[in-house]
């Protein structure tokens, strides 16, 4: 049997040292009621090239990246993968290993993530950043729990800005505590800050933005820190760390927790999933922080070296009085982030930004010069904006598909209101020939 | 005893100003001054303290921080409860299919038919190993599994017009119980375990009542026993109205042996990464999918993906007593892949044999162990046997030192002071991909080391030699933590 090492000469010599007739006598604690007296209903065992070529035909009926131009975001991003990340990643050493609990036999893993956990503080302009989180959304969940569990209050002011999406697992979330979201609403295209001035009182826990938000637009976040702080509340700010090369951090703006969806830093959009949740603060919530943190010290000898820390805030410890239920996060894809981050550099993650914002201004101007289109909002935007179609968006996206373009997403499915909104979004890997094409299709389209 | 190696650098203290490994291309849309597209609020004023290094520097640094890790490829890595099985490399090549590696999330259902099609088959493959009724692929580890499982009781009772407050777990579970059900709003009450290690039945009966939503046990359980009165436990449970949850760390034990919705259970969540051989890359990505009875159903995480005979796959969002997402998208679709490329490559009869097998090594070990080492439990054991260094800690000699010996031996080190109900805990999960001889070099290993706790614990105090670093002073870095470089630090 495939990646089953033991002979059958073997089990059985295996067997006589146990001194067991069987491996079904091995079972005996399992009651025979209790066993499936039959096979599992599943498919045979298929042979390599056969599963190749099965899998395959399964990948090839998807609108893969490659063969098609992406202009979807709303939080999974077409950024460049530098080739070295894939072959680094892969290499068995750090691919088959657990988290590291034994640090002596997984300083590899350690010292990465804490290169990691540096670059993160450094992006997002905070003093310290954990090991990871699952995704952005899930962070942001976190975070929404971390300033309950600081402030003692159970509301949460949260700006209409935020991803849709995110919104709906920071609800799942507050169920269990029985937290309160009060939505702000929005003000051609930004969080109305008037309408968060009355939203936030000695209750609010915290104001949660995303920055740029989830139309693309970018947030106000000093006055937002402004009126939380006001109150007592903290500032949680949602922000996507491959902009932060760029854009002015959250940490310098005022925010307290810095959450944020990292999959742009060099990990494979895969359908949504696995991505990589980065979540920083400020150094005094350090010990309310949910996950993994590593940190420095040395061993017998005085040599540096790396171990998990401040583990009694965790589950595996504090069991029920955990910061979070958080164990397994997810380790791989901020090593592919730590390795984009050494790739780009202190300037390239400049550039990354300058190109994506440079691409998307062009893209959003050809785009709103056809008749009947336009820019739904004002506010200046970053890489991501929003479209007003004369006609449903759901009959040019799939108009467009026939010319291998993913238009965007219509954000119907989000706000009833937008019935004929197309969010789209242009990374630094589009080209201008991908853009004045998607005009092109655009206006025949819409014509 | 190999070489000590030397490197010692962060990827900061590679970095020289003015060098770069990336590869960007020019401006090809007519553009002003990208910083003036935005208003200057929002452009950084100053670059972050980011590496400044060549492709060469980057390359050399992660395959030389490589060498300081142990992991399956390199090791034989007994870590219980983690089932760290051989991770085949099909998988990987599967998962990197550029329809699955490169697809968006929000590309029409037209458009990620093949991506649909691949986690429907899996959900419903999962369903029949578990033999519950519906699985949802979401969760992104075990511990959000749990939340989802919890979450879907709480609505479920709550449907019924019953509010519960507390929800029941043995002394023996992992942490993640625990702290997932406090998390979901419910007081946490811990039950003892026997004699023999199994649920204790009378403390069970005692605690169960009206206001109890759930019991959430682990089966086989964490001392690696079948609970072999499941039966009992789950009619009981049910007679008072209380849901149980199956943790199914240990679900490497039973494929095709025995199924949580045979035994009587209501939820059930999988570990992709242990028994579906989806690596565990330092620490993650998991994926936790959910498995649950049909009356649960109402209430499984948004999106269900569907399949309808005219139009295909797709998503379903029209769930209206659904308790939510859990995480942005559908799932950790990459695991997804890696998990259904194991499941088709194995069969039922390779999944059976997967168990077999687990159980045979697991009870080999014991056995050559048992006569240095004191069993923490009678009998033969599941997929993983649990010993204590009792014994060798009456010489001086912890389970921890055992554990730093075996890294000297060119073994990762099993599981220590897990679980918490065993004194000096040593948890050993050898997986059904190692062979004898593999578990001979370990047991002999292990065999060597009591002889060590007797003969010269200096030895064992001093291990481990031959690693990166030596043992690290954990007090140091909780109390002055540092937690990030800085320049010049």
């Amino acid at each position: 049997m495939r990646y089953i090492s033991n002979t059958p000469a073997q089990q059985k010599e295996m067997l006589g040292r146990i001194g067991a007739a069987s491996i079904e006598a091995l079972l005996a604690n399992v009651p025979t009621k209790a066993r499936l007296s039959r096979p599992l209903g599943l498919p045979a065992a298929m042979a390599e090239a056969d599963l190749v070529r099965h899998l395959r035909a399964l990948a090839a009926k998807d609108a893969s990246a490659d063969d098609y131009s992406c202009f979807l975001g709303a939080g999974s991003y077409d950024h460049l993968i530098p080739s070295p990340i894939n072959h680094l990643i892969s290499r068995g050493e750090f691919f088959t290993a657990y988290t590291p609990y034994q640090p002596e036999a997984s300083q590899g893993t350690l010292r990465t993530i804490f290169e990691y956990q540096t670059m993160m503080a450094e992006l997002t302009g905070m003093d310290v950043a954990n090991a990871s989180i699952y995704d952005g959304a899930s962070s942001l969940a976190e975070a929404v729990l971390m300033a309950h569990a600081v402030t003692g209050r159970n509301e949460t002011a949260f700006s209409r800005g935020i991803n849709p999406l995110y919104g709906q697992v920071v609800e799942t979330y507050c169920e269990g505590p029985d937290l309160r979201l009060k939505r702000v609403a929005l003000a051609d295209g930004v969080t109305d800050l008037d309408a968060l001035r009355r939203a936030v009182t000695d209750r609010t826990a915290a104001v949660v933005v995303q920055y740029p938000n989830f139309l693309g637009c970018l947030e106000d976040l000093r006055e937002a820190g402004e009126i939380a702080h006001a109150k007592g509340a903290l500032l949680v700010v949602a922000a996507d760390p491959v902009n932060l090369g760029f854009l002015t951090p959250p940490g310098a703006l005022g925010a307290d927790i810095v959450v944020g969806e990292g999959q742009g830093l060099g990990v494979p959009m895969s359908y949504g999933g696995p991505n990589l949740g980065v979540f920083a603060c400020r150094a005094e919530l350090v010990r309310r922080m949910p996950g993994r943190l590593v940190g420095a010290t040395v061993d017998r000898d005085g040599h540096r070296g790396f171990v998990l820390t401040l583990q009694t805030r965790e589950q595996h410890i504090r069991r029920e009085k955990a910061t979070s239920n958080i164990c397994t996060n997810v380790a791989l894809c901020a090593l592919m982030a730590t390795i984009y981050v050494s790739i780009m550099g202190k300037q390239g993650l400049r550039r990354v930004g300058e190109l994506a914002t440079a691409k998307a201004h062009y893209a959003a101007a050809r785009l709103a010069e056809v008749p009947g289109v336009q820019l739904r909002h004002r506010a200046p935007f970053f890489k991501e904006f929003a479209l007003e179609l004369p006609k449903a968006p759901e009959r040019v996206v799939k108009r467009l598909l026939r010319d291998r373009i993913l238009a965007g997403v219509p954000l119907k499915a989000f706000d009833r209101g937008a019935k004929n909104a197309l969010l789209v979004a242009v990374t630094e890997r589009r080209t201008k020939d991908e853009i004045d094409a998607y005009a092109a299709a655009l206006a025949a389209a819409v014509a | 005893m190999e070489a000590k190696p030397s490197y010692d650098k962060l990827i900061f203290e590679l970095s020289a100003p003015g060098r770069f490994a990336h590869s960007l291309p020019d401006l090809d849309v007519p553009s002003a001054d990208p910083a003036t597209l935005v208003p200057a609020q929002f452009v950084r004023a100053t670059p972050p303290a980011l590496p400044e290094v060549s492709e060469v520097d980057v390359v050399r640094h992660y395959s030389r921080l490589s060498l300081m890790n142990y992991g399956v490829d390199t090791h034989f890595y007994p870590l219980g409860s983690c089932t760290m099985k051989y991770n085949p490399k099909i998988n990987e090549d599967m998962a990197r299919l550029p329809g699955f590696a490169r697809l968006h999330p929000l590309a029409p259902a037209a458009a990620s038919q093949g991506a649909l099609q691949l986690m429907w088959e899996l959900a419903r493959d999962l369903a029949e190993i578990s033999g519950m009724d519906h699985v949802s692929l979401q969760p992104a580890a075990g511990a959000q599994g749990e939340f989802a499982g919890v979450l879907m009781i709480r609505a479920w009772h709550l449907s019924r017009g019953e509010r519960r407050h507390k929800v029941l777990i043995p002394d023996s579970a992992h942490g993640t119980n625990p702290a997932t059900t406090a998390q979901a709003g419910y007081q946490v009450v811990q039950l003892k375990s026997d004699e023999a290690g199994e649920v204790d039945l009378a403390d069970l009966e005692r605690h169960l009542d009206e206001d109890v939503a759930a019991f959430m046990i682990t089966q086989p359980n964490t001392l690696g026993l079948f609970e072999s009165r499941i039966h009992q436990i789950t009619e009981m449970c049910h007679a008072k109205g209380v849901q149980v949850y199956m943790d199914g760390a240990n679900f490497n034990a039973i494929l095709g042996i025995t199924r949580p919705g045979d035994l009587g259970f209501d939820v059930c969540h999988f570990n992709l990464h242990k028994t579906f051989t989806t690596p565990h890359g330092g620490g993650g990505p998991g994926s936790g999918p959910v498995g649950i009875k049909a009356h649960l159903a109402p209430f499984l995480p948004t999106p269900v993906v569907v399949k309808d005979g005219d139009t295909g796959y797709s998503l379903d969002w029209n769930r209206a007593q659904s308790i939510g997402k859990l995480q942005a998208f559908w799932g950790n679709f990459g695991m997804l892949v890696r998990a259904y490329t194991y499941i088709r490559t194995m069969g039922p009869d390779g999944l059976r044999s997967v168990s077999e097998n687990a159980v045979l090594n697991a009870n080999y070990i014991l056995k050559r162990l048992e006569g240095d080492y004191d069993r923490a439990t009678a009998g033969p054991c599941m997929h993983e046997c649990v010993v204590s260094a009792r014994r060798q800690k009456k010489l001086g000699v912890s389970a921890t030192d055992i554990a730093k010996r075996l890294l000297d031996l060119g073994f990762y080190a099993p599981t220590t002071y897990f679980p918490l109900i065993v004194e000096e805990a040593l948890m050993i999960e050898p997986t059904e991909t190692e062979s004898k001889e593999t578990l001979d070099q370990f047991c002999d290993a292990m065999i060597q080391i009591a002889r060590e706790a007797e003969t010269n614990p200096h030895l064992l105090h001093e291990a481990p030699v031959t690693t990166s670093v030596r043992r690290l002073d954990q007090t140091l870095a909780a109390r002055q933590p540092v937690l990030r470089w800085n320049a010049g630090a």
